[in-house]
């Protein structure tokens, strides 16, 4: 593998994919070496309806649009891989992949996103699309006129758990504290909705049920005290973590493991940046994503120019 | 009648899934929506089908009709989680599997079914 890059960009989310488009469009030589779905995030969102300029739109739709507007502008793209090994110290950065081959570029941009937290306890691997879910919007209808469990406190629990109530009789949010994350108006359409019901101050401990769930262990943290739920689903919304895992010890993280930037969307390694939903911020949207997405390869092709 | 966006074949009647597995020795179909659990499927599967020569792929809408040999296939018992996807050989069914699968549990089965 003797060409070298001048970008190469981990991850194809929002920022990936924008990071592509601009370095691209510049006419650097340019490549995406992506190990999850290509959209990231967005193609797990039903529809985007907040993305200026454009109407309402499937997030698999954007995601799709901006994969084939970073291609045309010659940008190449690798998908379903999976890297084993970096080496982003020196000029000519490495990235190694399970199947031996090495790319090299002059810059990278870190984009590897982040993915759905799971609770990582008994059951839950077992019973995964047996009564596990993760997306209401993908399994809901398979709860109609069922009663369910959703875990989480933001947004999407509360949001997702509002929208379950089109099919389940009842919906029973266990939350991890006494309050929630989520903004108020999702607070209080949860809280008037006569299907939901709330058990706060609480964790699931375990899933159980013999070829699909059929009952979860709800501890009560103050107390210790575990009880039984009879549930013929569970939701699980608890956030998101950073895919940054294989960059420990290659760049600076913070104490949540996100990458460390700077307003340029710089790492502590010259020439490496960093965008999206890896990096340290606190509001994760897809137009964020992008706006960082466009810094980095800015950054990039500046840093290029001068070195 | 089309209900997917995707570079992979779809088939569209009960007669063609019928085909499409008896004249196969290999096959993997995946029967989902345009949703975020099955697109990562898709995109695995789009990868493979340059590199696995030996198996087949295919998708089906879950909300065509014709796909109802999937959606109450015995194998499928207890899933609550799309996309259903199957896993024949000669014909008969050899694995099913419910909602999102990496390509790492996806290459395990097809390795373990069908050879490397």
């Amino acid at each position: 593998m003797d060409e070298v890059f001048d970008v190469i960009i981990v991850g194809a989310g929002a920022a990936g994919l924008t990071a592509g488009i601009y370095a691209s469009r510049a006419k650097l030589s340019t490549l995406i070496l992506n190990e999850g779905a290509i959209g990231g995030q967005m193609v797990l969102t039903e529809e985007i309806a907040n993305y200026p300029g454009v109407e309402t739109v499937k997030g698999y739709v954007l995601a799709g649009i901006m994969k084939d507007q970073a291609k045309s502008f010659g940008c190449k793209i690798k998908s379903n891989i999976k890297i084993t090994k970096y080496n982003l110290e020196g000029e000519v950065k490495e990235i190694e992949l399970g199947d031996g081959k090495v790319f090299k570029g002059r810059s990278v941009i870190l984009t590897p996103g982040g993915r759905p937290r799971s609770l990582n306890i008994e059951g839950e691997d077992e019973l995964k699309g047996k009564g596990i879910s993760y997306c209401a919007t993908c399994d809901g209808d398979f709860f109609t006129g069922k009663e369910v469990v959703v875990v989480g406190g933001g947004n999407s629990a509360l949001e997702e758990a509002v929208a379950l109530t089109n099919y389940a009789t009842k919906v029973t949010i266990v939350h991890q504290f006494g309050h929630f994350q989520a903004f108020e108006h999702a607070i209080h359409e949860a809280r008037k909705n006569p299907k939901i019901e709330f058990i706060m101050e609480s964790e699931l401990r375990g899933f159980y049920g013999d070829g699909h769930l059929e009952k979860v262990v709800i501890e009560h943290l103050p107390t210790g005290k575990r009880t039984e739920l009879k549930t013929d689903g569970t939701f699980i919304f608890v956030g998101y973590q950073p895919n940054t895992e294989s960059l420990d010890g290659l760049v600076t993280l913070n104490n949540r493991r996100e990458i460390v930037v700077d307003s340029d969307m710089r790492t502590n390694i010259k020439g490496v940046l960093a965008a999206g939903d890896c990096i340290n911020k606190r509001y994760r949207q897809v137009t964020t994503a992008v706006a960082e997405g466009t810094i980095a390869a800015l950054s990039a092709s500046e840093f290029l120019r001068n070195n | 009648m089309k209900f997917l966006r995707t570079n992979l074949h779809e088939i569209e009647s009960a007669e063609e899934l019928q085909k499409f597995i008896s004249e196969n020795e290999n096959a993997m179909v995946c029967c989902g929506r345009m949703g975020p659990m099955c697109l990562p499927v898709y995109d695995v599967m789009e990868e493979l089908q340059e590199e696995k020569t030996n198996v087949k792929f295919a998708v089906i809408g879950f909300d065509n009709p014709e796909a109802a040999s999937i959606r109450n296939a015995p194998e499928c018992r207890g899933f609550m989680g799309i996309p259903f996807t199957m896993y024949y050989k000669n014909g008969k069914v050899v694995q099913a599997t419910s909602s999102i699968q990496s390509m790492q549990q996806i290459t395990g089965i097809l390795d373990a079914k069908f050879g490397e």
